[in-house]
C-alpha cells in the first residue's frame, strides 16, 4: 500500500503575478495532468482565438475565465520523486482575500510569487503578512517574469533586499528566493540556462526540502471536546467524550481534567470502530473516550491531563486579528467566538492598534476594525472558556469569530488578560454609580412588608420538578401576606426576549436581561422568583452580579450541574413539593428574610 | 498516522462537526465507492451507529445491482434509509432513454429536480421500515438544512473550489465566488433561515485514497466496479443507458489500485465512462442547478 507523505503548500501573491501560471507548470512539468487535459485546454484557447498560458489549466470554472481573475481557491494535486502535494491556488485578487486565507490557512508551507517586472505590490505586503499570521511557517519568494526584465541579477537582488526587509519587519524569514520565469519554465523543474548566476534550487527542489510540520505528539495533551455521544437507542450503553486530540497523547488510565468546568475524571477505554483495541491517542487523531466516573461534561470543554503544562482559562484576552467580513467589526456588538471546540459570545473590548498591511503604517486611534484590516485588539467572552496562547499551542489558541451567520473574521491569541475588570463588571459600576433611587429606601420597604427583597432562583437539570416547587412558593409566601412573584421563564421569551428569537448564541443576552430584571423587582423589595434549566458557576455568578447590590439565593434541585459554585440549598428531585416549599420557607426564616411562614 | 489515517481524522471531524451543529441533518448515499466510504466514515466518526438519515435518489435507471446492495446494507447496518423520486417526469416519460429529452435535461428532471425537492420535503420521502423490510411513505416533511455530499476534489475542475461546509441558497444555488472562508478547522456551521449547507467530508481524497481505504477496512462495495471475467468493469457508477463500463482485467480491490497508480488509468479521468459530462456545459452546469 502506498504510504507516501503529503503536504499542503499554498501559493499567494498579487493579481495578475503569475501564481496559476506556477502551478500549471508544476502540473505539466512532474507529469500529473489527466492525460487530454493540456490538449483539450490548447483546444479551447484555439478556438476562442486566445493564446494558450498554463493558467488556464485551473482556470476550470467558466465565470473565471471570463474575468480572468481565480475567483476560490483551486485544489490541485501532483506528485515528485518525495512525496505527494496538494496545491492550494489561493486568489490574488483583493476581493478575494477570504479565499486566500482559507487557502493558506491549510498549508504547511507557501510560495508568494511577485512579478520581478511590476514590483512589490499591496496584496505581495499583505498576503505576506497573513501567512504569518495563519501560521504558516515556510516561505519561498518566487521572484516571477524574469524573462520580462531580461534575467538581470540586479533586478533579482533589488527585489530580495526589498522584500526581506519587509519580512523582517514582521518576524518572517523566508526559507529562500528563486528567480523564475513560469511561462518559460526557468528554474521551475529544471535549472535554467539563461540565470546561471543563480546557484539555488529549483522550484521542485525547494519544495521537496521543505520538512513536514513537527510533530505535536510531544506537546501538553489537548482535547477540544467535540460532542458527548450516548446511542442508547441503539442498545449501546457507552457514554463517549468525542473530538479530535489537537496536541499529546493520552492513556488509558490517565487522570484527565476538564477546562473551563474543572471537572476531573480518569480515562477507562479509548472507543474506535472496526480497529484493533486502542489504548492510546495522540495527536492528530479523531476519537473518543469513556471514563472511569459519571461526570457531567459539555461539548466545548478542553479535556487536558492535570499533570502537564495547562493552558489558560479566562474570558478577556489579547489578540491578533484579521478582519474579512463585509460589516467593520464593532466595540460592544455581540459576536460567536469559535476557538477548539469551544462557542462563546464574544465583545470587542479594546482596539489597541490597528495595521495597514499594504504600507505597514499603524493606527491607535481607529474606533472599529475595517474589512482587510489586520489589528491587535482584547476581546472579552460572556463566559470563561479554556484555550492557549498562540505561542504555546496553535491548534488551541486560533480562534474565528461569527457575524450574522458568516465567519467574518480568524486571529491568534496572544495573552490571557483576565484579571482586569470585565465589560460586565464595568456595566455593574457604571450601572449603579448612575442609578436613580427614589425617596423610599430598602430598609423602609422591608420593615412595611415585612420581609426582605430576595433574588430566588431554582436550577437543575429539566423534569426536576423546580417549577412546581417555585410556583407553590410563591404561592404559600403571598398567602402568609408577603410580596412574591414567580416568573416563568417562557413568558420572557415570548415577551421581553422575543426581539431575540430562538437562536442559541443569544444565551447570554437572555440571561442578562433576566438579571436586569432581578435588579429592578428586588430594588422594589419583592421575593422574586424564577427557574432556570441546568445553571453553571457562570450562570448563577452573572446573575449574581447583575442583581447586585441585591442579593440572590440559589436552590439546586436534584444532582448539581455547578463545578465550584456551593448553593444556598440542596434539595432532592421527585419528593413532594410542599416538603419541598417548607425546606425553603425554613430556610428562608433561618436566613431572617422572612419572619415567619405558617403553612 | 499514515496518510489514510490522516484523511480518515479530518472526515471524521467534519461529520461529527455537522452532527453536532446542524438538527436536520441528512447523507446523501448514491450507492458508488465514494458516498459508501462516507457512510463507513459515518460508523467511524459514531462508534458503528449511523444516527443520520441516508438520503438516495432512485432515478429508476439505477443498475439494479446498486438498488439490491442499498437495501441490503440499509437493513444490516441498520440504516435510517430513505429515498427519493421525480414521479411526474418518469410518469410522463419525460427521460433520455424514453427519448424524449437529451441526457442533461433528463439528469435535471430524474436527479437535481428529485434531490431539490426531497430534501425540502415537498415531495414524497420513502423510508425503510426494518420491521416490515420494505419502504413505506415517510411522514417527514421537515427540511434539510444539512446536507452530506461525498464530492472529491479531485474529480473535475468545479469541485475541486469546494469547501468542506459550503452554503446553497434556498434556490440550491451556489454562489462559487462569494464563499466563506474556512480558517483552520473552524467551517461555516450558521446558516441564514432559508439557506442550507451541504458538507463535503471526503474533499481531500482523491480516487486512490478511496480504493486504497476500501482495500484496508474491508469495505464491501458493489460488484459492479470489478472484473466479473468479461474484461470491463465500471469505474463511475451512474444510470445504465449514460454510464459506460471500462476495459479493464481488475478482478480485486489491489488490482484497481495498481490499474490507477501505474496502469492504465493514471492518466485518464474518471468520469470519461459519463455520458452527461461531455454534453454542452456538462457537470459545471448540472452542479450549478443543484447536482451533486
Amino acid at each position: 500500500m502506498n504510504g507516501r507523505a503529503q503536504m499542503n503548500i499554498v501559493i499567494v501573491g498579487h493579481v495578475d503575478h503569475g501564481k496559476s501560471t506556477v502551478i500549471g507548470r508544476l502540473l505539466a512539468d512532474t507529469g500529473s495532468l489527466p492525460q487530454g487535459k493540456l490538449e483539450a485546454v490548447r483546444e479551447s484557447c484555439r478556438r476562442n482565438s486566445k493564446p494558450f498560458e498554463y493558467a488556464f489549466l485551473l482556470d476550470a470554472l467558466k465565470d473565471e475565465q471570463a474575468q480572468g481573475i481565480t475567483i476560490d481557491m483551486a485544489r490541485c494535486f501532483f506528485k515528485t520523486a518525495a512525496r505527494d502535494y496538494i496545491i492550494i491556488d489561493a486568489p490574488g485578487h483583493i476581493e478575494f482575500l477570504k479565499n486566500m486565507i482559507t487557502g493558506a490557512s491549510r498549508a504547511e508551507s507557501a510560495l508568494l510569487v511577485i512579478d520581478a517586472d511590476e514590483g512589490i505590490k499591496e496584496n505581495s505586503k499583505r498576503h505576506g503578512q497573513m501567512v504569518a499570521m495563519l501560521g504558516v511557517k515556510q516561505v519561498t519568494v518566487l521572484a516571477n517574469k524574469m524573462d520580462l526584465v531580461g534575467f538581470s541579477q540586479d533586478v533579482f537582488e533589488k527585489l530580495k533586499a526589498d522584500y526581506t526587509a519587509f519580512l523582517e519587519a514582521i518576524n518572517v524569514t523566508p526559507v529562500s528566493f528563486i528567480p523564475i520565469s513560469a511561462r518559460e519554465g526557468d528554474n521551475i523543474a529544471s535549472h535554467s540556462e539563461r540565470m546561471e548566476w543563480y546557484k539555488g534550487a529549483t522550484v521542485l527542489e525547494q519544495l521537496d526540502q521543505f520538512v513536514s510540520e513537527k510533530e505535536l505528539h510531544e506537546k501538553p495533551f489537548r482535547f477540544p471536546v467535540q460532542d458527548i455521544y450516548k446511542f442508547t437507542r441503539s442498545n449501546d450503553d457507552r457514554r463517549i467524550v468525542a473530538g479530535t486530540v489537537a496536541a499529546g497523547r493520552v492513556r488509558v488510565g490517565d487522570e484527565v481534567l476538564f477546562l473551563p468546568s474543572g471537572k476531573k475524571s480518569v480515562v477507562q477505554s479509548v472507543e474506535s470502530f472496526n480497529t484493533e483495541q486502542k489504548n492510546v491517542a495522540s495527536a492528530g487523531e479523531s476519537t473518543g473516550f469513556t471514563l472511569a466516573t459519571q461526570i457531567y461534561v459539555r461539548p466545548g470543554e478542553l479535556m487536558v491531563k492535570p499533570g502537564e503544562s495547562q493552558p489558560e482559562v479566562g474570558s478577556r484576552f489579547r489578540v491578533n486579528i484579521f478582519w474579512v467580513g463585509r460589516a467593520p467589526m464593532l466595540r460592544n456588538k455581540s459576536y460567536k467566538l469559535k476557538i477548539g471546540s469551544a462557542r462563546a459570545t464574544v465583545k470587542l473590548a479594546e482596539i489597541c492598534n490597528t495595521l495597514d498591511a499594504s504600507d505597514l503604517t499603524s493606527s491607535k486611534s481607529k474606533q472599529q476594525i475595517d474589512c482587510r484590516d489586520v489589528g491587535e485588539c482584547i476581546l472579552e467572552t460572556t463566559r470563561p472558556i479554556a484555550f492557549d496562547t498562540t505561542a504555546v499551542s496553535e491548534a488551541t489558541g486560533r480562534f474565528v469569530i461569527v457575524d450574522n451567520f458568516e465567519i467574518a473574521g480568524g486571529g491568534v491569541v496572544v495573552e490571557n488578560l483576565s484579571v482586569g475588570e470585565t465589560l460586565l463588571q464595568q456595566h455593574i459600576r457604571d450601572r449603579e454609580s448612575n442609578w436613580e433611587a427614589g425617596f423610599v429606601r430598602a430598609e423602609q420597604r422591608a420593615s412595611v412588608n415585612r420581609h426582605k427583597a430576595k433574588f430566588i432562583v431554582f436550577t437543575g437539570a429539566k423534569g426536576t420538578g423546580k417549577r412546581a416547587v417555585a410556583k407553590a412558593l410563591e404561592q404559600g409566601l403571598f398567602q402568609n401576606g408577603m410580596n412574591a412573584y414567580y416568573l416563568g421563564v417562557a413568558n420572557i421569551d415570548r415577551g421581553l426576549d422575543a426581539d431575540l428569537g430562538s437562536h442559541s448564541d443569544s444565551a447570554g443576552e437572555r440571561l442578562r436581561r433576566i438579571g436586569e430584571l432581578a435588579r429592578i423587582l428586588t430594588d422594589a423589595g419583592l421575593i422574586f422568583i424564577t427557574t432556570i434549566d441546568d445553571a453553571d458557576d457562570y450562570d448563577i455568578e452573572t446573575l449574581k452580579l447583575l442583581n447586585e447590590p441585591n442579593d440572590i439565593l440559589v436552590v439546586n434541585m436534584g444532582e448539581s450541574s455547578f463545578s465550584r459554585y456551593q448553593p444556598d440549598l440542596q434539595l432532592a428531585d421527585g419528593g413532594v413539593v410542599a416538603d419541598a416549599v417548607t425546606l425553603v420557607a425554613a430556610f428562608l426564616k433561618a436566613k431572617e428574610i422572612i419572619i415567619d411562614y405558617q403553612i | 498516522m499514515d496518510h489514510l489515517d490522516k484523511l480518515e481524522a479530518q472526515s471524521v471531524y467534519i461529520l461529527r462537526e455537522a452532527y453536532r451543529e446542524f438538527k436536520s441533518l441528512c447523507m446523501l448515499w448514491s450507492i458508488g465507492k465514494d458516498s459508501t466510504v462516507m457512510l463507513w466514515l459515518a460508523r467511524k466518526a459514531f462508534f458503528g451507529h449511523v444516527p443520520i438519515p441516508l438520503v438516495h435518489i432512485d432515478t429508476h435507471y439505477k443498475i439494479p445491482e446498486m438498488i439490491a446492495y442499498r437495501d441490503r446494507f440499509a437493513l444490516e447496518w441498520n440504516l435510517n434509509m430513505i429515498y427519493g423520486q421525480n414521479s411526474e417526469a418518469l410518469a410522463e416519460k419525460l427521460t433520455f432513454p424514453d427519448g424524449n429529452t437529451d441526457r442533461i435535461t433528463c439528469c435535471k428532471y430524474l436527479k437535481s429536480e428529485a434531490l431539490k425537492h426531497t430534501l425540502s420535503g415537498e415531495w414524497p420521502r420513502y423510508r425503510m421500515d426494518h420491521e416490515q423490510r420494505r419502504y413505506l411513505v415517510d411522514d417527514g416533511r421537515e427540511p434539510y438544512t444539512g446536507v452530506i455530499v461525498g464530492v472529491r476534489a479531485d474529480e473535475e475542475g468545479s469541485r475541486s473550489k469546494e469547501r468542506y461546509f459550503s452554503p446553497r441558497d434556498k434556490d440550491n444555488v451556489w454562489d462559487v465566488g462569494d464563499q466563506p472562508p474556512e480558517f483552520w478547522n473552524q467551517f461555516k456551521t450558521d446558516f441564514a433561515p432559508g439557506t442550507h449547507v451541504r458538507i463535503h467530508p471526503l474533499l481531500d481524497w482523491t480516487e486512490q485514497n478511496i480504493w486504497e481505504y476500501i482495500e484496508r477496512e474491508k469495505i464491501p462495495v458493489v460488484s459492479l466496479y470489478f472484473n466479473q471475467g468479461e474484461g470491463i468493469r465500471y469505474r463511475s457508477l451512474g444510470c445504465y443507458p449514460c454510464t459506460n463500463p471500462v476495459l479493464s482485467d481488475a478482478r480485486t480491490v489491489p488490482e484497481i489500485i495498481d490499474e490507477l497508480k501505474s496502469g492504465k488509468f493514471s492518466n485518464i479521468a474518471e468520469r470519461s465512462g459519463r455520458a452527461q459530462d461531455s454534453e454542452d456545459g456538462g457537470l459545471e452546469t448540472l452542479r450549478r442547478d443543484g447536482y451533486m
